[in-house]
């Protein structure tokens, strides 16, 4: 079950000829997929690409009845190496999956894919996360189409470019026998807006008319000699043809007037960020007609000289915009006008800067700094000379504080690395390695669990250089995606081939949670169209571990700790491997509150725990929260001139897990914490013997009242 | 160099027509939702409007944000920008006074053009909670930026609107966004996108009603209302008695008694009428010494630390607290219980043998304690989490009993401990008196210290007694009291007391 439902917006892609699709940019291409004939879709999810994976999931039926097969791949790779159904098929493909991470993963798949060639369209849609907010290392795919060459598509970020890039991409990767990286930037993918649909079509072959009549030929394997012929056949054959294609049918696009001093070569997503810095110089209108010449490349590789060289022509200088680094593009328009003995002089990283996110204030800066240095005509008389410094707002540098991610409220992770903060006070600090996944905000405040993260699934794996165990053990850290991505034989599999004497810990917790809750093959859901509920401990005995401990219920946090405290110091040398299973809160959630407010409301027995803190018998110490950091356990201040300090609150939305009070007890914190378990619809015995008692504790109550002051409450 | 072959124009004046505005919020505060409405009620009423977002892992808990632009629909379709630009934005959203901070520092809250909508409740980072000490930030500063990098404010605590409508804080916002006035569309337009929505459609409106009054700053904004406290009640001999203790109190110049009548209050309710004499003939005593001169600084920190140190936390006074009816009214309250559910309470204790043998008589309590065997038998017996239903019988029964030893208390070992170790405390804070009065003020507020139960409190202990170690070594030097305040504040910032070691090492430096 994934996080966001899309059955609704399902429909649109049911649009036709004639209609207008609006909405999220990540759906336009999927409609866009339909349009251009797919043979067949599959990927792996994560950030900003999931939600086409929960699409095309929601989709099924849809993708059924067009004869279109879906795929959840087990990883990045997988799906890669799914082209290779357009190898030797005229069957148009596209996988897609997170930039740059899954193109690292997928990378051996696709420079194979990329030797061999392609006879059907195959597209691979990258959600590149570069930038602010970004989860991961600041890198760019562009590199890995320069060194298995394969093409680069950077559409200009609205829906209706976006949507004929997939279009353009499937045709230009057919007339050139080369895959074709489509490449959108996570604010293109969330973006809004609208294009003119047109009807679904259904493959001209179908994966099943495909099977029923197999073909294969030996000059499409990677192996020598043919492989010598694949690199000859890339630039002589089918570099020209990408070439020829791109010019002939414009898939490059030149804006502004054709003669000016100055013009700007703008990659084709990065288009309405530099339009919005030239409507700020006053040379752009709204609609972006613009007063400097723009060349977009909306195909960013390969690079077209004679294309390049005739925008050129004529001006006196050229500014580059490409973010990111290193600055392949800037290389190649360089090594153009040199071959080309031009005198046309090329800014571009030095103007902007070489790393870190284009946004608006760079654009308009860097901009600005160009057209002073080469044309300051152009410039509006106060940017030239700019008026007095504006007013001066106060710093609050120093005020508003970091807001780093971390565990939902109520997650079942959060148990896991307060036992393990707990067995660190006990035995000392180890050396742990952390994996790709929720699991991962472990290693931030309040936790700081965790030294490094080296991939998907490669947690035990790279603690391996510990494994022959020492005084203390490493400890290392797998989700459950992880785990079934590549965890199973990269990590563990290497730990029990290697004898290690190291403990791993596989955060289970029923989905790919941290990509939105996507199942997966231990998940527990039940799902019409995938195998679920294959158990992780089964798969480890599998591979040959014999050390296996499962904590079915991770919010028992004395368990948890016991657990760990066994695995770091048993006698046994071997791998040792504990299993923490509790299902993810949110989905939980997102599954149980209907339900639950539709017993109560039909008169069901309900109970409905939360937890709540005495102020007055908490000291305002926040070891609590030390060992929690859970968004619901907050902080109050009380209205009591004694009290230096905040004490502890918990807010409506505690969803009673259970980790205060476990924690309080297995840490010996303190007694201030208390579960309320509101019962909704009480039997009618159930309500009699709570009369009874509220009768004995109200009589108790008032005899001692009797012989003390009553502050009115407690003081 | 060719000459120019354009020339500069104005800019397009339909550029003043595109409306840029962005939506600040934690993850999990529903601006996905808020920018949907936004959106559609812009289509909705003619305007071309873009919308985008970074959700990823900020989704969980971590700072988002949302961005849409609209203009008006003309032929032509407008190029937008996708993310919003420092100085470049028309109308500011923060879901949370600190991520209006963090706005006004990227920049997107100008004096030219921004109208900020901020609701004022905070939502804490985890480094303002995990502080042992106060780590919140100042909500103030934030505030008085505000006043000046925006171009007009809307202030409103539109969580507890929300709240209090049942429904959550992207309504109250949108009300608030709506009251403002700073969009071109009549109220109307922004109930129809509500409408149109589907969802919990009745609770929004309301909180949308709510945000939209606090922005016009018709509605008071929304304070929980304080409830009155009950009258004083009690035996009559309890409450002549405790007439006088009031008596001594107001004798007490003013800036003492501010903290003594408090105090008073504390030590009572904690012990009984003795106790709050005693308390009181101990800050008349530092009063004695003390003088008018400094504002009567020395008797007024005693009068609040010696409470506390006097109204120590034992298992009797949790036990106590936790059986009082008060307590169980604010809990019914709190969790929303009617006549119509019932209400199971559980309640988490560990004790440890250190409390077990705390509760004995002093004398044998302490040769107990010298015992390894001892604790190690009454540890075994008693060293487990227990679990209490507060609401069964038998477990009301046993707190109620523990609850009553308050009667016993002043013969137990915790309390000799106490006693001592007040003493100790308030002797050598007033040792320092004649020479350095600053210097004695400081150690009377070094008790601050000293909290939490078990492990907590032996480290508040062990944090206590290496500052006052500290300040030994700086008594005499003309900044002592200065630097006995940064060692304080150094062990309230960690936990392992990683910035007290630094500022006792500076210390040992110079000393």
């Amino acid at each position: 079950m994934a996080e966001r439902s899309f059955k609704a917006e399902v429909q649109h892609l049911r649009l036709g000829e004639g209609d207008t699709f609006t909405g999220e940019g990540i759906l336009a291409i999927t409609k866009a997929l339909l349009e251009n004939g797919v043979g067949y879709v599959g990927g792996y999810q994560g950030a900003p690409i999931s939600h086409l994976m929960d699409v095309l999931a929601d989709a099924e039926d849809l993708l059924a009845e067009l004869g279109v097969r879906f795929e959840a791949n087990a990883s990045e790779a997988a799906a890669a190496a799914m082209l290779a159904a357009s190898v030797h098929y005229p069957i148009r493909g596209a996988v897609t999956f997170k930039g740059s991470v899954g193109v690292n993963v997928a990378s051996d798949a696709l420079a194979n894919l990329a030797s061999s060639g392609v006879t059907g369209g195959a597209l691979i849609i990258v959600g590149e996360d570069y930038g602010e907010g970004s989860s991961i290392m600041q890198e760019r795919s562009h590199a890995f189409a320069m060194k298995s060459q394969f093409w680069l598509l950077d559409p200009r970020p609205n829906l209706p470019s976006i949507t004929r890039a997939v279009g353009d991409g499937f045709a230009l990767s057919e007339a050139t026998n080369t895959p074709v990286m489509l490449m959108v930037r996570i604010r293109s993918c969330h973006v809004t807006g609208s294009f003119a649909t047109r009807d679904n079509r259904r493959p001209a072959l179908t994966v099943r008319d495909a099977l029923a009549s197999p073909r294969r030929d030996f000059s499409r394997v990677v192996l020598p000699p043919m492989s010598y012929l694949h690199e000859q056949d890339k630039v002589k054959v089918r570099w020209p043809a990408a070439e020829r294609y791109i010019v002939d049918h414009g898939l490059n696009e030149r804006f502004g007037p054709a003669d000016a001093p100055v013009g700007l070569v703008v990659q084709g997503g990065m288009y309405n960020a530099v339009i919005r810095a030239l409507q700020r110089l006053g040379l752009a209108d709204l609609h972006g007609t613009t007063q400097v010449p723009l060349y977009v490349l909306n195909v960013t590789y390969p690079l077209v000289s004679s294309e390049f060289l005739s925008f050129c022509a004529g001006k006196d200088a050229v500014l580059v915009i490409e973010e990111g680094q290193p600055e392949f593009i800037e290389q190649g328009l360089t090594t153009f006008l040199y071959r080309a003995g031009s005198t046309v002089k090329l800014h571009g990283k030095g103007i902007l800067p070489m790393a870190g996110e284009y946004t608006g204030a760079v654009l308009l800066d860097s901009l600005t700094a160009f057209l002073r240095q080469t044309a300051p005509g152009l410039l509006p008389g106060q940017v030239r000379a700019p008026n007095a410094e504006g007013l001066k707002i106060p710093d609050l540098s120093k005020t508003v504080p970091l807001r780093p991610p971390g565990f939902c409220t109520g997650c079942p992770e959060r148990p896991i690395f307060a036992a393990m903060k707990l067995v660190e006070q006990e035995l000392g600090k180890h050396q742990i390695s952390a994996d790709i996944g929720c699991h991962l905000f472990g290693s931030l405040p309040p936790f700081e669990i965790g030294g490094q993260t080296m991939g998907y699934g490669l947690g035990p794996a790279s603690n391996a250089a510990f494994d022959g165990g020492g005084e203390k053990r490493a400890i290392s850290i797998l989700g459950d995606g992880g785990f079934w991505h590549n965890g199973l034989s990269s990590s563990i599999g290497n730990m029990v081939f290697n004898k290690a004497d190291s403990v791993a810990l596989i955060v289970d917790n029923y989905y790919s949670a941290a990509t939105g809750g996507q199942d997966i093959p231990s998940s527990r859901a039940e799902n019409g169209t995938k195998s679920t509920g294959n158990p992780i401990a089964k798969a480890l005995n599998g591979v040959g571990v014999n050390w296996v401990r499962q904590v079915d219920h991770t919010y028992d946090v004395a368990k948890m700790r016991d657990v760990l405290r066994e695995a770091l110091t048993t006698d046994y040398t071997g791998p040792k491997v504990i299993v923490a299973s509790s299902e993810c809160m949110l989905n939980k959630q997102r599954r149980e509150k209907p339900l639950r407010a539709k017993a109560i409301k039909d008169g069901r027995r309900v109970e409905a725990p939360r937890f709540g803190v005495d102020a007055d018998v908490c000291t305002g110490d926040h070891a609590c929260i030390r060992l929690s950091g859970c968004p619901s356990l907050s902080l109050k201040r009380l209205d009591d001139p004694l009290r230096d300090d905040p004490v502890a609150s918990i807010d409506q939305s505690c969803v009673g897990c259970g980790n205060c009070g476990e924690v309080a007890d297995a840490a010996v914190l303190c007694p201030s914490f208390y579960r309320a378990d509101v019962v909704h619809n009480p039997g009618r015995w159930e309500r009699r013997r709570a009369a009874f008692r509220a009768r004995i504790i109200g009589w108790l109550q008032r005899r001692r009242s009797a012989t003390r002051l009553d502050f009115g409450g407690a003081a | 160099m060719n000459l120019p072959l354009l020339t500069p124009r104005s800019p397009d004046p339909a550029l003043a027509g595109i409306i840029k505005l962005a939506v600040m919020a934690v993850g999990g505060q529903g601006g996905g939702v808020l920018s949907g409405w936004i959106e559609a009620m812009a289509r909705a009423n003619g305007y071309a409007c873009q919308s985008t977002s970074v959700a990823g892992v900020a989704q969980r808990t971590g700072a988002t944000i949302y961005y849409i632009e609209m203009a008006p629909m003309g032929a032509l379709a407008p190029v937008f920008s996708l993310a919003p630009a420092a100085g470049d934005v028309d109308i500011l959203i923060a879901a949370e006074m600190m991520e209006a901070g963090r706005a006004i520092m990227r920049g997107f809250v100008t004096p030219d053009r921004t109208v900020l909508i901020a609701s004022t409740h905070r939502a804490l980072a985890v480094s303002e909670k995990s502080t042992p000490g106060d780590g919140i930030a100042n909500a103030a500063e934030v505030v008085a930026a505000a006043e000046i990098a925006a171009r007009r404010v809307v202030f409103a605590d539109l969580e507890a609107l929300a709240l209090a409508n049942g429904s959550v804080i992207s309504a109250s916002l949108f009300g608030a966004l709506a009251g403002s006035g700073a969009l071109p569309f009549p109220r109307p337009a922004f109930e129809a996108a509500i409408a149109a929505q589907g969802k919990g459609v009745q609770p929004s409106l309301r909180a949308f009603a709510a945000g939209f009054a606090a922005a016009e700053g018709a509605a008071p904004v929304a304070a929980p209302a304080k409830a009155a406290p009950r009258p004083l009640s009690g035996p009559p001999k309890l409450l002549a008695a405790w007439r006088a203790l009031e008596a001594r109190v107001a004798a007490l110049p003013a800036p003492v008694a501010a903290f003594a009548s408090p105090g008073l209050h504390k030590v009572v309710d904690f012990q009984d009428i003795a106790y709050g004499a005693e308390y009181l003939d101990r800050v008349e005593a530092v009063l004695a010494r003390d003088t008018p001169a400094q504002d009567h600084a020395l008797t007024a920190q005693a009068a609040k630390y010696v409470a506390s140190a006097m109204a120590y936390d034992d298992m009797i006074r949790v036990a106590d607290l936790k059986t009082r009816p008060a307590r169980l009214a604010r809990i019914r309250g709190e969790m929303g219980v009617t006549d119509a559910h019932l209400l199971q309470l559980t309640e988490f204790f560990h004790p440890r043998a250190e409390e077990i043998i705390g509760l004995l008589p002093a004398r044998l309590g302490a040769r107990w304690q010298a015992n390894p065997r001892a604790v190690a038998r009454i540890d075994r017996l008693f060293n487990k989490g227990r679990r209490l239903r507060s609401d069964s019988l038998r477990a009301f029964l046993m707190l109620y009993v523990l609850g009553g030893l308050r009667r016993w208390r002043p013969r137990t070992l915790r309390h000799a401990e106490e006693v001592v170790h007040l003493d100790r405390w308030l002797a050598t804070a007033l040792a320092h008196l004649p020479q350095d009065y600053a210097l004695a003020v400081e150690v009377i507020r070094c008790r601050r210290l000293i909290k939490g139960y078990s492990d907590t409190h032996a480290r508040g202990q062990s944090k206590f007694d290496r500052v006052l170690a500290g300040i030994a070594l700086v008594a005499g030097r003309p900044d002592a009291a200065d630097w006995a305040r940064r060692l304080r504040d150094a062990a309230l910032q960690d936990e392992a007391g990683l910035a007290l070691d630094g500022a006792l090492q500076t210390i040992r430096s110079f000393a």
